[in-house]
């Protein structure tokens, strides 16, 4: 039987999945090149390299976010609670420094463990109990959101100092700005989680159908209190490279960061309904809003009709795929 | 018998990829009862979508009461008077069963309001016709899976349908039910209704039905008066060929105790329940719907807790908490709702059949892929199931080769104790036998067998004992010379 297994090979190389990448993106793929086409027709600037390291950055705090969602969807969840989370590791990881005197990398990790938390509080009883995980963390969103605002007295906390200042505004050998750098690095590890583990399959699993999944001994608790956790994490690194670019920890930072990640997430062609998402659609969900809202800037449209247009093209690209994956069924 | 209802010449229809059917003729009289048989996949269902206006038909002609018709939508199909029962109930739960039946054509009033007095009141007409002594107000949630088919047929009939087509109506309806769904078939044909009956159940086809068409790969095999034809000529003109040798099974000894089960209770499911299961055996577990065999398996699988008792394996106490402890013990359960419970039908065949082995493929923490296809195909090749390759979705399989992937899945997990919850409802006939032949070979690898089944003529044949549950309780457990649908029924029913 060994003999017979190692026989029959198959092809699993770089070029297939690059081919196969493509084509499962193929819609929302020539919606982002349309969309880099026309603006850099508007303004050639767009294409400079400055530029596009700057929307990389901008795009990295959303998909620092909707890397996270993309699992907790694909679970079958939501996680509302992220934008608030931010704000709140933001606050303390900055008050740590500024109020408290902490050196900077236990701040740091003061301020991942506060998303740990709520990402743990966020999972437990999204697991264990029968509360949907909207309204969880729709509750938890209003805490954090409550506790920032609190702790800070709704002020900006600032911080001088250069080490935690270079966390989001430095760059890697001159070039690479340091939040691009740990995003690289996030989409990595998610991406071998969900494609390569026992932990990514049993998520497909959960999200595809529970019912099958407890039959087949799935822990769910677990896969789903992992999940959440992650998404807290995932939500403090945002939160920390955030207030660090900003020089100070903000209260009202990431207010409405977890639609963008969610509007990421489904861009990208995960579907609400869970069992059905990839990492790799994600990115470039993200990548249309941030190249979208870049260029808007770069034609000077005011950040009041940016909404409207984001709404917009949200509601159009997301109908379109759907036609797709009818079409392709 | 009357006059001719339905007409179907010559119905052609393509799928891309698929000829889906080719030619095929069928007629309904009125006040008949017409069975469609064929396999997963002839073409049945096809033919009476394109009846119902789901769709469009390529060549052919359709003629109702003799008038040739154009059906190219599911209102034209009820303009007719054809309606289709699904197999799967597509009532709204949290509605009355009033406004269940009068759902897009709700009564109006003067003032253009639903009116409710008149919905209820009809409503009610209909459900005394039936004598079902229900409410028109009662929430179709509140119903049992029966009732809400017998409200299906109500909705059908309140149409004034004069073709009504059952698809697969008695997949989970218990024995009892089937008789007042049939008492009710009769009702209808003496009122002239035809109607088209599809089932894989031969029993219950040669009960209700007058004649039965044949169909295998999208053509018309040919039609038999019921009463003049016999199981086996329908199996030999569903497959093609004579089955000689349907339930396939070779007795041997069986051997030392492998698992014991010793005075379980689970509160409202199973009471006091003991049973030995020898190595090498099949333990049959007959009984009707509702007599705890699901619930008393969910028990030992560690899916439901259960209150007092003790499970032993190989004659070591075991505790089973969940489905791991009894996976850990080599136990497995083949779920009887492969859909619902069983599959992740829009993942492919290759996840569903490896999701249990998955550390078998562990380099470090990174899943090996080409090991796991590898793994995969083999037993692709091993059950012979048909599917274009490991990445196919589950959900576009038939149903036994669902059946088969699922199987897979718990073979992989090499059980010790296989639990198989109705394994072949649903199936087709092809399946059906490959399956028994699949069981057949496990036994005789030492693998032990549970095989809950609501099919009599399956526990009868493949047990080598059969264990007769009624109200929780395992009410007698039956040695292969006591077996007979008699007996069996005997103990199911309460009896002593």
């Amino acid at each position: 039987m060994a003999q017979q297994l190692s026989s029959k090979k198959n092809n699993f190389g770089l070029g297939v999945s690059l081919r196969n990448y493509i084509r499962e993106n193929a819609g929302i793929l020539i919606g982002l090149v349309l969309l880099c086409i026309i603006i850099t027709i508007v303004n050639p600037n767009f294409l400079s390299s400055n530029n596009l390291m700057n929307v990389l950055r901008q795009t990295s705090t959303n998909l620092y976010l909707a890397v996270a969602m993309t699992m907790i969807i694909i679970l079958g969840g939501i996680d509302l609670s992220v934008g608030s989370v931010m704000a709140v590791t933001g606050v303390v990881t900055t008050m740590s420094i500024a109020t408290w005197g902490f050196p900077v990398w236990i701040a740091i990790i003061i301020g991942i463990l506060v998303g740990l938390l709520f990402g743990a509080i966020n999972g437990y009883i999204s697991a264990t109990t029968i509360i949907p995980p909207f309204i969880v963390t729709l509750a938890t969103m209003n805490i954090a959101r409550g506790a920032a605002y609190v702790m800070t007295d709704g002020q900006p906390v600032r911080v001088m100092s250069d080490s935690f200042n270079f966390i989001g505004s430095g760059y890697l050998f001159g070039f690479l700005p340091m939040p691009v750098l740990y995003l690289i690095i996030f989409l990595i590890i998610c991406y071998i989680i969900m494609n390569k583990t026992k932990l990514g399959r049993y998520m497909y699993a959960v999200g595809g159908n529970p019912e099958a999944a407890r039959f087949a001994g799935i822990n769910i608790k677990k896969v789903k209190f992992f999940a959440y956790t992650f998404s807290g994490f995932m939500a403090a690194v945002a939160g920390i490279v955030l207030a660090s670019r900003m020089f100070s920890g903000q209260p009202t930072a990431g207010n409405g960061a977890e639609l963008d990640a969610i509007a990421a997430v489904v861009l990208g062609g995960t579907s609400m309904s869970g069992g059905i998402g990839k990492i790799g659609g994600t990115v470039i969900g993200a990548l249309i809003i941030g190249v979208l809202s870049n260029g808007l800037n770069l034609m000077g449209v005011s950040s009041f009709w940016q909404y409207i247009v984001k709404g917009i093209v949200i509601l159009i690209a997301v109908y379109a795929d759907v036609i797709k994956r009818r079409k392709a069924v | 018998m009357g006059n001719k209802l339905l007409e179907m010449i010559g119905v052609n229809k393509r799928f891309p990829g698929v000829y889906a059917l080719k030619g095929v003729d069928f007629n309904l009289e009125s006040g008949e009862v017409h069975a469609l048989l064929g396999e997963n996949g002839a073409g049945k269902s096809t033919l009476m979508k394109i009846l119902g206006g789901i769709y469009g038909i390529d060549e052919g002609e359709i003629f109702i009461e003799g008038k040739k018709v154009q059906i190219n939508s599911v209102k034209d199909a009820q303009g007719y008077g054809v309606s289709i029962i699904h197999q799967e109930i597509v009532l709204v739960p949290y509605l009355t069963i009033a406004e269940n039946i009068y759902l897009g054509r709700e009564p109006l009033n003067n003032s253009g309001f639903i009116d409710k007095k008149i919905m209820f009141e009809n409503a009610q007409k209909f459900l005394d016709d039936f004598d079902l002594g229900l409410s028109s107000s009662t929430l179709v949630n509140d119903l049992t899976v029966a009732q809400k088919q017998m409200i299906e047929i109500i909705k059908a009939i309140s149409f004034n349908s004069k073709i009504i087509v059952m698809d697969e109506p008695t997949s989970s309806l218990s024995e009892k039910e089937v008789d007042f769904l049939f008492n009710t078939i009769r009702n209808l044909k003496k009122k002239g209704v035809g109607m088209i009956y599809i089932s894989h159940r031969m029993n219950e086809l040669m009960e209700i039905t007058d004649r039965i068409t044949v169909m295998r790969d999208g053509e018309y095999i040919g039609t038999v008066v019921t009463k003049q034809t016999n199981v086996d000529q329908l199996i030999s003109m569903m497959v093609g060929r004579e089955l000689t040798n349907y339930y396939i099974r070779d007795f041997g000894n069986s051997g030392e105790t492998v698992l014991k089960v010793d005075k379980l209770s689970r509160k409202g499911a199973i009471d006091n329940v003991s049973f030995e299961l020898k190595k090498g055996e099949i333990l049959g577990f007959a009984g009707l719907v509702g007599a705890g065999r699901s619930e008393l398996m969910k028990c030992i699988f560690g899916l439901d807790p259960f209150d007092t008792g003790d499970i032993y394996v190989n004659g070591k106490k075991v505790s089973i908490k969940n489905p791991n402890d009894a996976i850990n013990n080599r136990i497995a359960y083949v779920t009887e709702n492969r859909k619902e419970e069983g599959l992740f039908l829009i993942e492919s065949v290759r996840f569903n059949l490896t999701i249990k082995i998955l550390d078998e493929f562990l380099k470090f923490f990174r899943v090996n892929q080409r090991y796991e296809n590898n793994v995969a195909n083999n037993y692709i090749n091993e059950l012979s199931i048909k599917t274009p390759s490991t990445e196919q979705a589950v959900g576009n399989l038939s149903g036994g080769n669902q059946q088969k992937v699922l199987i897979s899945r718990w073979l992989a997990t090499k059980p010790k104790v296989l639990i198989l919850d109705e394994p072949t409802r649903g199936v087709d006939v092809g399946a059906k036998s490959e399956i028994y032949s699949i069981m057949n070979r496990l036994i005789k690898e030492g693998v032990s067998i549970i095989m809950v089944s609501s099919e009599l003529p399956e526990v009868i044949n493949m047990s080598d004992r059969v264990a007769v549950m009624w109200n929780g309780r395992i009410q007698k457990i039956l040695s292969r010379d006591q077996f007979s649908q008699e007996t069996i029924m005997h103990y199911a029913t309460g009896g002593n």
